[in-house]
């Protein structure tokens, strides 16, 4: 066996690497040190991520099919997994506090040790050029999320989300499963590129409902309606870390691994088959997301829906099945990363120090806790996609490269989705409007958010405002997937 | 040339108001003027820095082996990607003009900034309330004209053209607890937004018809007599030059589309630069504190209009139409400002509208400007005038700002006499005079009579029209300054100062911009801006007996003056009583701003706005509001879906699967 072939996994031995310094440090280090822990965490993900970066910058990503052509690595690929590193790096920032905390006592290492084993399912799930590595990617970045959103022990809504969250991710499985059994039955192959050929031009009931049943256990993990139901409730129930985590980095992994499974599955039965499925899931997905957001005061529910409209847009991005499109699909996860977690920071320092996550316990939080009000309204503005902030331009582009598909259907779907911006800004602006408007007597008094709390704002801000102005980002992303390195039939 | 510089000419304005407006006021009042205007000095030396190594360094970049200056793109980065073909670019481009503007604006900018540090304070070294706050906006102000000129596409140049119409609203605005300073400022900026949405409608139905944003592009149609100077892919200039070129080019309304294309652009150069009937703003934005009205009002802001029309101004010439128009209302313009000019009692609103006569000067040296005219002579002479217009009258402006400061009135009846009491205030308000009236060898004098001299190959009927305001400008300018420095001075009440001369951070400045004054004239700028690139030879097109009668014109203007002005006499009450009408009329600038309240209150406002109002209360709104109440009632009747039992989820996720499935397999076999 070539063993040189593990150089191409380097990011996953780098996270796997970091995974077990982590546990070392956990299981052997003394008790009085175990405070560095998250720190210590955080730090050895951002050397990895950096170390992403440099590998990128020295252009020695390249193209590489590993282990009888099961695993394949990319710039593309690469450059999502490194978006996805920024996220997991601001999580950690941000949770230094609460991982800290007296409840987290005895669990602190596990909360690090289960963050890092998903992150390396999900590395799998998108590297993976084989159903076989594809499932257990799929399954390892699903089943440690259960025990993480069930870390909240004291807390009875935390067992109830963790047990609503496994009993639907297995039930998703083994729907996923069926239609991977149905793909196996019709082609007898689980190599990507042999279905691949393998399904084109023969259209049959078997592979619609394959595809439907693949669509159903991916659309899980997005949160696509009608799979989403777990998801406020989960949301809810986690600790504020854990839903970070799970709405931003979970999400992201699962589009991208959405985008490569369609693509290079069953790109070619796109306009056949899956088009126009993807069509009604992104229109339910958008309105409905929004009509629940509309009435939630729980900020972490309200969060969760919203999350379930914006995975709508984001799903933009795999219909215009171009190159364009890709790359406004990662642009869009990485602003979406930013804004989502400058919310969630604010909302997590703020039930921190006070143990309030009620929309109205916000009210005329301007006056007591103006810096945070500060950033929760440019998350706000730039989530309901409000220029200059880096979410207008990420749906901008999404819709742009949309209508670059050209069909009447794909004007009709940008049209209902633009509508759907409206209703957004509206429940967005509900926040804002209770922070800054309200005259009521805030219950939430002023406090001091700590260190880790305000580096991750600071970052998360910094990329809200630069992402958008600076074109830098969204035009090497462009350039990256325009030269089709990726190696998707449709990018040629 | 390294883009360093030019970075540091855009970035450092921006840094300071972003500095200035955020830590403003955690300094001292003097702090923040002093960092501001260190600041400015720093941007000052770079432009000066970039404008001499371009316009002499003889670069082969900046000048090629013929001697024709070239267009030089510092940088230009993609900001805004929309299709292939269509993207936004910031960038940042030299060539003459835009070499020369940097020179002027931080010029001006600066001497603005050190005047303010003594202005905006008053007799008992008090500053100004919001002193940070005005030199945050300055640097805003700064900021975005020098990004404006250097602009290398029409969009950039839009974007920078409304940030400066904001910053101009802000400083007009500044002493927001003054109601007439509140409406000033919102006169302003309707009046020249208004405008814009011309301009807008221009850029984009050129850009449409063009496919470019870019001024290298759209500016390089060769013209007869146009040398091929611009680098430009000769297949994209082929396919421009076809569009407007080809007989089937399209037409709108009995005229083509590339002519209401520049006139709508000129109608945005027309808000900005105060052409008549969209000049009644400028008077008012007077409001604002004197040393914003040298800067905005005077040298800079608005010339922006004569800057657009010069920059396309190849694109101009393929339509004679368009440049017709322009001398029309430039010649209209400048005659109108100059008759109102000479009635006015508020100091400031003279030199307001003797500003406006002078645009539009530089506005009718533009349309009468032809290749074959003198090769051109009217395009350098308007930007001539343009620099020495930019000097000399913000002199005079920070010359009326000392003596507001030191009298404390607008009124020149409140004034009389100050010559013994400033004498630095008189003199160099007196060679501002001098060369606004254009008298040999003040800077006026020489692109005056250049303008004259090309009105003169234009037309006979321009050159006596133009002249003849020539004339009205030496007239009303020495009516101001007799009024002012001469006639008997008021008695100083007991226990007050006699007025006396400025600080030296207000002196300095106009000393230096007076000394410009006496030697810009000498400049030799037709070596440096030309309209095609080539150097220039203003000798061999120099015509003395336009020159001799410019001057004797003057004389006469300055001749009248005297007689009437020099002492109080009755000469000016017998002349208003011989033309009541006249008189009153120009006392009353002619009755624009009635009309203008008649147009809008009376007539749009109850033809227009109401059924508006109506429409948007009950169509709109109601639509809206309806909207609302479906998407609540949707929310509502959708809520039992998310009933928290997890056999539900599960269930609703199976029929999912299966409907999205199913359905498929229905519609498609």
């Amino acid at each position: 066996m070539d063993y040189s072939q593990f150089l191409a996994m380097k990011q996953e031995i780098a996270i796997l690497v970091v995974f077990l310094l982590v546990f070392l440090y956990d299981t052997f280090m003394p008790k009085s040190t175990q405070k560095g822990l998250p720190v210590f965490a955080a730090v050895l993900t951002l050397l990895a991520t950096l170390g992403g970066f440099c590998s990128h910058c020295l252009g020695v990503d390249a193209d590489t099919v590993a282990f009888a052509g099961m695993y394949e690595t990319s710039p593309v690929i690469a450059a999502i997994k490194g978006i996805l590193n920024v996220g997991v790096v601001i999580v950690l920032i941000q949770s230094i506090k609460w991982a800290n905390g007296e409840n987290m006592l005895m669990r602190r290492g596990e909360f690090y040790e289960l963050l890092l084993v998903t992150l390396f399912g999900m590395y799998l799930m998108l590297s993976a050029r084989h159903f076989l590595l594809f499932v257990i990617g799929l399954e390892s970045a699903s089943l440690p999320l259960a025990a993480m959103v069930a870390l909240d022990k004291n807390r009875y809504e935390s067992h109830e989300a963790a047990v609503k969250y496994i009993l639907t991710a297995v039930f998703s499985s083994a729907i996923f499963m069926m239609g991977l059994s149905f793909v196996y039955g019709l082609t007898g192959s689980l190599y990507f590129e042999n279905i691949y050929f393998a399904v084109s031009g023969q259209l049959s009931t078997l592979l619609i409902v394959a595809v439907a049943f693949v669509i159903a256990g991916i659309g899980f993990k997005l949160s696509l309606v009608p799979f989403h139901l777990w998801t406020a409730d989960v949301y809810q129930g986690a600790p504020t870390s854990v839903t970070s985590y799970l709405s931003v980095i979970s999400k992201g992994a699962a589009a991208f691994a959405f985008l490569v499974v369609m693509a290079q599955v069953f790109g070619s039965v796109y306009s056949q088959v899956w088009e126009w499925m993807l069509y009604a899931l992104i229109i339910l997905t958008i309105t409905v997301g929004n009509l629940f957001a509309i009435r939630q005061r729980n900020m972490k529910r309200f969060l969760a829906f919203s999350s379930i409209s914006q995975a709508g847009y984001i799903m933009l991005g795999v219909i215009a099945y171009n190159a364009m499109g890709v790359a406004a699909l990662m642009y869009y996860i990485l602003v979406y990363i930013f804004s989502n977690l400058a919310a969630f920071g604010v909302i997590g320092a703020i039930e921190n120090a006070t143990g309030r996550v009620s929309m109205d316990d916000y009210r005329g939080l301007y006056r007591t806790n103006p810096r945070l009000s500060f950033c929760m309204m440019l998350a706000m503005f730039s989530l309901a996609g409000i220029p200059p902030f880096a979410g207008f331009f990420s749906k901008f582009f999404i819709f742009t490269s949309a209508i670059n598909q050209g069909s009447v259907a794909i004007y009709v779907l940008v049209l209902i989705a633009l509508i759907n911006t409206i209703v957004s800004l509206y429940y967005y602006l509900l926040v804002v409007k209770a922070m800054f408007i309200s005259e009521d007597e805030c219950v939430i008094p002023t406090f001091r958010s700590s260190f880790g709390e305000r580096l991750g704002l600071w970052l998360t801000i910094a990329g809200i405002i630069g992402l958008g102005i600076v074109s830098f980002f969204y035009s090497s992303l462009l350039d990256l997937t325009s030269t089709g390195s990726l190696n998707m039939y449709f990018l040629g | 040339m390294e883009a360093t510089i030019p970075v540091l000419i855009l970035a450092i304005p921006l840094f300071m108001f972003v500095f200035l407006g955020l830590c403003g006021m955690k300094m001292t009042h003097k702090l923040a003027g002093i960092l501001g205007t260190l600041g400015m000095g720093t941007v000052l030396v770079l432009s000066y820095y970039t404008a001499f190594t371009y316009f002499f360094s003889g670069a082969p970049e900046f000048i090629n082996a013929a001697g024709e200056r070239l267009q030089y793109m510092v940088f230009d980065q993609t900001w805004l990607q929309f299709t292939d073909k269509l993207a936004i670019k910031l960038g940042f481009f030299l060539d003459p003009i835009s070499a020369m503007m940097l020179v002027v604006i931080t010029t001006i900018s600066f001497m603005v900034h050190l005047y303010s540090l003594g202005y905006m304070r008053d007799h008992h070294g008090v500053y100004e309330h919001g002193f940070q706050r005005f030199y945050a906006f300055l640097s805003l102000f700064s900021f975005s004209m020098l990004g404006l000129v250097v602009a290398p596409n029409i969009f950039q140049m839009y974007i920078f053209w409304e940030l400066v119409g904001a910053s101009s609203y802000l400083l007009i605005g500044f002493y927001y607890i003054k109601p007439s300073a509140v409406s000033a400022s919102k006169k302003a900026f309707i009046v020249t937004r208004f405008a814009d949405l011309g301009f807008l409608i221009g850029i984009l139905t050129l850009s449409y018809y063009t496919g470019t944003f870019n001024f290298t592009e759209l500016t390089s149609i060769p013209v007869e007599g146009l040398a091929n100077v611009y680098q430009v892919n000769e297949g994209t200039a082929q396919g421009i030059r076809s569009i407007f070129e080809n007989s089937a080019a399209p037409v709108f309304m009995g005229g083509s589309v590339l002519t209401w294309a520049l006139v709508l652009i000129f109608m945005g150069g027309m808000g900005k630069s105060a052409m008549m009937p969209l000049h009644i703003w400028l008077p008012d934005a007077m409001e604002g504190p004197t040393p914003v009205s040298a800067l905005i009002h005077a040298a800079t802001m608005v010339v922006a209009g004569v800057y657009l029309v010069a920059r396309l101004f190849p694109l101009y010439l393929m339509e004679e139409t368009s440049l017709i128009i322009i001398t029309v209302v430039g010649a209209l313009t400048a005659f109108y400002a100059a008759m109102v000019a000479c009635t006015q009692v508020d100091i400031k609103r003279v030199l307001a509208f003797s500003t406006i006569s002078q645009i539009a000067f530089m506005m009718v040296s533009l349309g009468v400007a032809r290749p074959e005219i003198h090769h051109g002579l009217g395009y350098m002479a308007s930007m001539f005038h343009l620099f020495t217009h930019a000097m000399f009258k913000a002199l005079l402006f920070l010359g009326a700002g000392a003596l507001i400061h030191a009298i404390g009135s607008n009124d020149y009846t409140a004034m009389h006499g100050l010559r013994k009491h400033m004498p630095i205030t008189h003199i160099t308000f007196l060679i501002g005079c001098l060369a606004i009236a254009g008298i040999i060898p003040f800077s006026g004098f020489f692109s005056k009579d250049e303008i004259l001299s090309s009105c003169m190959g234009y037309d006979w009927v321009a050159y006596i029209w133009m002249s003849l305001v020539a004339g009205m400008t030496a007239f009303y300018m020495f009516r101001l300054y007799y009024l002012i420095f001469w006639w008997k001075e008021h008695k100083v009440p007991e226990g007050h100062h006699a007025p006396h001369d400025q600080p030296w951070t207000m002196s300095l400045p106009l000393i230096i911009l007076a000394a410009i004054s006496c030697v810009a004239g000498f400049i030799p700028f037709g070596n440096l801006v030309t309209w095609d690139g080539h150097a220039y030879d203003f000798m061999e097109h120099f015509d003395w007996s336009v020159a001799t009668v410019s001057l004797i014109v003057a004389l006469l203007g300055i001749g009248l003056a005297t007689v009437m002005y020099r002492k109080e006499n009755s000469l000016p009450e017998k002349f208003r009583k011989a033309l009541p009408a006249l008189w009153t009329w120009s006392y009353h600038r002619f009755y624009w701003d009635e009309l203008y309240m008649f147009i809008t209150h009376k007539i749009i406002f109850n033809s227009v706005c109401r059924p508006l109002a109506w429409f948007d209360r009950h169509i709109i709104d109601g639509t809206m509001d309806s909207f609302a109440t479906i998407t609540n009632k949707a929310s509502d009747a959708i809520k039992p879906l998310q009933s928290g039992q997890i056999q539900m989820y599960v269930w609703y996720y199976l029929i999912g699967a299966l409907a999205l499935g199913g359905i498929t397999v229905l519609c498609l076999i």
